[in-house]
């Protein structure tokens, strides 16, 4: 067979070779824009960075805004809910991370978080659930003060978006 | 089954046409005179139901595309204005929306008549794969198709529902944007959805005629398993078959039209009719009817599996749960087709059918308390079936003895 082959493996087989690949990589190249066309476009990535004004939400109030389509969760937290979210032993959490982990210095009593169950993505209500915190009654996840998964099926806890405090009471997101 | 040709030309045009395109010839063999098993029995009918079905939704959704608007300010309000202002917009709305519930009927109908007579044996094996394409097909139709009216259901099913694939490690997440057109639910998405609802039918029609063409290579199964020997056990499936599919066909449209008049909102849910609002979901969530059992596999694994966490687990028991269908002729290796002549089989299809629709009511049940272990005992069973109940039954069962031909079987044995 091998023999064969190379007896018959002459410059017309090359070409063969050669063409079917400039072929496939041609197509390719013409498939890659038709998917590509499905990713988030322009527009919607100019909705990327939005500023927010804290100074309206009272402490124990919860406000819920968009950001780039999806809702975000800000909530001024009561001193009560901080500490109770700082005592947490970290051996108790499924995705653990501290409360400081999950706000900014000298402003922990801001939560900002997408409002997106890491579950399958449906919205939490507020104040509920067993642990002072969201309650998901999709399927049924519950969430803590700091926004971390405590029992149900979502995996991790509600994700924090990129922000930063551009002064003590504005804030920007994305 | 492929006999001699029963065509013969009869006027010059027709013989000048047979040289060129043999279109009539074809029909004929096809669709009039193809030997047909004499005995199959009602569940039968339901292949003609569901390519009836077919042409139904194509027809009344093209005229619906001709009122709807997919953009997310306007769709709402245009499936409303479909509902109200067009003429006679309220009964074509109503039997395309009522038609997907039909269509999904008739479909598991069709779906368990080939589970109990063992249609997806050799040589039928490609038939059924085919048709376990067409179901996820119409699955996927179906799902955008609920997506378009804009309502809270909708906008949460298509959330929910494009989530499933961020459980897919590493690439998860990209492709869920490339999914959504974003990084939610929003106008690209719905726009693509409606792209895609109206170009799928025509999808499932080419599988449909594959299907067709498959079913008539071995020519049908029937009730008893037995293949056919000889002229004695088929008749032509016109006018035989064409009869028996149309008076099916009627029955069906009975319920059908009961919906579409006197119900048509009955098998929805209230929640779609407020506008889709990406801040709130509504309290209790739940698809359509005929996704439920799949819905309820989904939830059932709420806990880790090794390094798998919980939402992986679930997209894979969910996914599963229909792809084992394709491997079901490799996993029932009873060389006994018809569940009729296998009398340990019969008790476990019907256990396996009220299995089925256990699933079915969990899944719209809360995620709570005792629904949340019948839930996993439920799933686990599905599967079980499949991988260790069918193989085993297939050692150990003895099949009582079959009748030696479809004839016999029909006539009894002082004819054969």
């Amino acid at each position: 067979m091998a023999t064969q082959a190379e007896h018959h493996s002459t410059r017309r087989d090359f070409l063969f070779v050669a063409t079917g690949a400039v072929g496939a990589v041609g197509a390719a190249a013409v498939v890659w824009p038709l998917i590509n066309q499905l990713n988030p476009d322009a527009s919607t990535l100019a909705l990327a960075s939005i500023e927010f004004n804290l100074a309206g939400i009272e402490e124990g109030q919860s406000v819920t805004i968009m950001w780039r389509g999806l809702p975000v969760f800000v909530r001024h937290r009561t001193p009560a809910e901080i500490a109770e979210a700082q005592a947490v032993p970290l051996s108790e959490l499924k995705d653990p991370a501290t409360d400081q982990e999950r706000t900014k210095p000298g402003h922990e009593q801001w939560l900002v978080m997408i409002a997106n169950c890491t579950h399958l993505g449906c919205v939490p209500v507020g104040d509920s659930g067993d642990f002072d915190g969201w309650f998901c009654p999709c399927h049924g996840s519950h969430y803590d003060s700091a926004g971390r998964i405590r029992r149900g099926p979502a995996p991790t806890n509600l994700v924090l978006p990129p922000y930063e405090f551009l002064s003590d009471t504005l804030i920007q997101i994305g | 089954m492929s006999e001699h040709s029963t065509y013969t030309p009869g006027s010059g045009v027709e013989k000048w046409l047979d040289e060129r395109l043999p279109i009539i010839r074809f029909s004929k063999e096809h669709l009039m005179d193809f030997p047909t098993p004499k005995n199959l029995n009602y569940w039968w009918t339901f292949g003609a139901i569901l390519a009836f079905m077919l042409v139904v939704q194509i027809i009344t959704g093209v005229v619906l595309a001709m009122h709807y608007t997919p953009n997310v300010a306007l769709a709402f309000d245009s499936v409303e204005h479909i509902r109200r202002d067009v003429n006679g917009g309220r009964i074509i709305q109503a039997t395309h929306a009522v038609g997907a519930s039909m269509f999904f009927a008739a479909v598991y109908i069709h779906i368990f008549r080939g589970m109990y007579f063992g249609s997806y044996k050799a040589p039928r094996e490609i038939l059924w794969i085919l048709g376990v394409l067409i179901f996820v097909l119409m699955m996927a139709t179906a799902f955008m198709g609920y997506v378009l009216p804009w309502g809270q259901m909708s906008g949460w099913a298509a959330t929910v529902i494009t989530n499933i694939f961020a459980a897919i490690p590493v690439v998860g997440t990209p492709l869920l944007e490339l999914l959504r057109g974003g990084f939610s639910v929003g106008n690209p998405t719905l726009n693509r959805f409606f792209s895609l609802h109206y170009l799928l039918p025509f999808v499932i029609a080419a599988v449909v005629v594959l299907h067709i063409w498959a079913l008539h290579v071995p020519g049908n199964n029937n009730p008893t398993g037995v293949d056919v020997k000889s002229s004695r056990d088929t008749v032509p499936f016109h006018p035989y078959y064409t009869m028996k599919d149309l008076f099916g066909i009627v029955l069906f449209l009975i319920p059908f039209a009961w919906f579409v008049f006197f119900a048509p909102d009955i098998l929805g849910h209230p929640d779609n009719y407020i506008p889709f609002n990406p801040q709130v979901t509504p309290a209790h969530i739940v698809p359509e009817w005929y996704f439920l059992p799949f819905y309820a596999i989904l939830r059932a694994i709420d806990f880790n599996i090794l390094f798998i966490d919980s939402k992986l687990g679930g997209v894979i028991f969910f996914g599963g749960s229909i792809l084992i269908l394709f491997f079901l002729p490799w996993l029932d290796t009873s060389k006994v087709r018809s569940g009729t002549f296998r009398p340990m089989f019969k008790w476990f299809y019907w256990l396996f059918v009220v299995n089925f629709v256990a699933l079915t009511y969990l899944g719209a049940a809360p995620a709570e308390g005792i629904y949340v272990v019948l839930a996993k005992i439920t799933t686990f069973y599905y599967f079980a079936h499949f991988l260790i109940i069918l193989p085993l039954l297939s050692r150990l069962e003895t099949p009582r003895p079959l009748p030696t031909s479809i004839s016999e079987s029909v006539l009894g044995k002082a004819h054969s």
